[in-house]
């Protein structure tokens, strides 16, 4: 940030930018205002800017996880605070799996020199074209007749690791090559073994890149939809799949559903808003400086 | 003598996860649907069970009328959205490439849109699109025109998913724009604005063409995304009204669901993975002659030094 001083703008230009960012957010708001409405309020002919905020619905979908007893509900249905519960265990624990194993391979790429950074780059951009829609037949072709993990969570996780793995292993990549060696090489000498060196030395420094892959994991591990789907059963389905599956219904209610997509969006909006600069790095990365 | 063989080990050591789960979860699985797609083969039977029916799956598709359509929705679908999203979003990086306060709150808000799940993005324009309370007919109705068959007519279903993919990816193809726009070297721009270049021209002589090589990789990468959407179309319309917006990718998960065809199905996969394996193998390529010809110039300016 060298220049300090900001240049003075047209006004023209203020008034697209409030349009643009009224657009960029404004469905996103729109759902959050949904979501705190009843269903009359939704339904009436007013449109209506002006209501009394509920958290009704979300009473609703989360009755048998909160701590007290919501008001005015007839019977309480289970599966969407069940499905947060497996989002939430699949996403972190693929997250922390796949960082653990990512920088390991990473670190031993660009240490030990076996393969040029070309070929962790081709691997990358290789798995980043196929799409989940094709790795569809196979998974659930492999994971229910011949490792018989169709159901678990454990075989959700095992998909999204692998998915996840060439993305992460190429960021941690950069990050890794940029670690001095020497400092390395001074800790081998004070008697660390190659672990501690790991664990102490490398990993502290490279906790930007670290930062930046778990989070580009977790999103893909909470949002996927299509393998969750066929590998999920009644016990283990994720957010995005009780979602989909409540659509079918004949008489949506919008103010419940806006509440389950709501909860499905807020954890990648709060990382959005902690580390967007640590995002735009990584979504750069690949393009901008190859 | 044993640490000696354990420092060794040590990378293999290193590589051993990963390299075993890629083998496993991902490597394994494409050869699997390679072999698949030469079978006839439904959800209840082992693989080992399904009948190996050679080519009959591959000849079927190109024979049946409804795979074709969803080829061409397809490639429509990715052409319209791509080419909008490149247009929409390089224009608004020339735009909003100023000095201006709140530049990374700005950033921060534009990529909203595409960190959240593809699901609640189908959700939100569902809603909006709703034929009695959706923003859109509400706001219309209010201004006293008529409401609009938004996902009800196959041709009004076409442009509305249209719509909600460009909302969600313009921020990626502007954001990757607008830092290729500001690591342009200064120099260069110094020279185009005293040898009298206005505006437009330092862009269009400029500033596009030292952008190219980012903007065409920028492309490629959401040209093979656009081939993957499945969720937000799953959610607003299902494919439908009739065939209209059913893509690839959806018609894949249909046929394997609904229809229980594996054997169809994995055909149909490497159809489309063909296709997008072509585009990936341009992009490498296009990746190693923009490095090669750096490279050159780098050897080229360091002889003249």
């Amino acid at each position: 940030m060298a220049r300090k001083s900001y240049d003075k703008q047209n006004p023209a230009f203020y008034a697209l930018l409030v349009a643009l960012i009224f657009m960029a957010v404004g469905p996103i708001i729109l759902m959050l205002s949904t979501s705190l409405k009843l269903t009359v309020d939704i339904m009436s002919d007013t449109s209506s800017l002006f209501f009394l905020p509920t958290i009704h619905n979300y009473e609703t979908v989360l009755c048998n996880v909160l701590w007290y007893e919501p008001q005015g509900l007839d019977y309480c249905n289970p599966t969407f605070g069940r499905a947060l519960g497996n989002s939430l265990i699949i996403a972190i624990t693929s997250t922390i799996l796949t960082l653990i194993i990512g920088c390991m391979a990473a670190y031993a790429l660009v240490r030990f020199r076996f393969m040029g950074r070309d070929t962790v780059s081709l691997v990358t951009l290789m798995t980043r074209m196929v799409p989940p829609a094709v790795l569809l037949v196979p998974i659930f072709g492999i994971w229910t007749f011949q490792f018989q993990i169709d159901g678990t969570r454990m075989g959700i996780i095992l998909i999204y690791v692998a998915m996840n793995l060439p993305f992460v292993i190429w960021i941690l990549q950069s990050f890794i090559v940029q670690v001095p060696i020497q400092l390395e090489e001074s800790a081998r000498i004070d008697g660390a073994g190659p672990l501690q060196v790991f664990f102490l030395i490398v990993l502290p420094i490279i906790k930007p890149g670290l930062a930046a892959a778990s989070i580009f994991t977790f999103r893909i591990a909470w949002n996927e939809f299509l393998l969750a789907n066929a590998l999920s059963n009644r016990n283990t389905r994720t957010v995005p799949v009780t979602i989909v599956n409540s659509l079918t219904e004949y008489n949506l209610d919008w103010g419940v559903i806006m509440a389950t997509g709501m909860l499905l969006a807020i954890p990648p909006i709060i990382f959005t808003f902690v580390a967007s600069r640590q995002i735009i790095t990584g979504m750069t990365a690949g393009a901008v400086k190859g | 003598m044993n640490t000696s063989l354990a420092n060794r080990l040590t990378p293999y050591m290193f590589l051993a996860p990963a390299a075993a789960i890629l083998l496993v979860a991902l490597l394994y699985p494409l050869g699997y649907v390679f072999y698949a797609g030469f079978l006839n083969w439904n959800p209840s039977q082992r693989i080992g069970q399904a009948e190996f029916v050679g080519l009959r799956n591959y000849i079927n598709l190109f024979h049946d009328e409804s795979f074709r359509e969803s080829f061409f929705v397809t490639l429509r679908f990715s052409a319209i959205v791509v080419s909008l999203e490149m247009f929409i979003g390089v224009g608004l990086a020339f735009l909003l490439d100023r000095n201006i306060r709140g530049m990374s709150a700005l950033r921060t808000l534009f990529i909203l849109p595409m960190m959240i799940s593809p699901i609640v993005v189908g959700l939100m324009w569902r809603y909006m699109y709703h034929p009695t309370v959706g923003f859109f007919n509400r706001t219309l109705k209010s201004l006293g025109f008529e409401p609009m068959p938004w996902l009800l007519d196959g041709d009004w279903a076409f442009a509305s998913v249209i719509i909600a993919d460009v909302w969600q990816w313009v921020p990626f193809i502007f954001i990757l724009s607008l830092a290729a726009l500001q690591t342009l070297p200064q120099s260069v721009m110094e020279a185009a604005r005293i040898d009298g270049a206005n505006g437009w021209q330092s862009i269009l002589y400029i500033k596009l063409p030292l952008m190219m090589p980012v903007l065409v990789i920028t492309f490629l990468l959401r040209l093979i995304d656009s081939f993957k959407v499945l969720e937000v179309i799953l959610v607003l319309t299902n494919g439908g009204p009739g065939l209209s917006t059913e893509v690839m990718a959806l018609r894949i998960m249909r046929t394997a669901t609904e229809f229980r065809e594996l054997g169809v199905a994995a055909a149909m996969s490497n159809i489309l993975l063909m296709m997008l394996l072509l585009l990936t193998v341009a992009m490498f390529l296009y990746n190693k002659a923009t490095e090669m010809r750096a490279m050159r110039l780098k050897n080229i300016a360091a002889e003249e030094a």
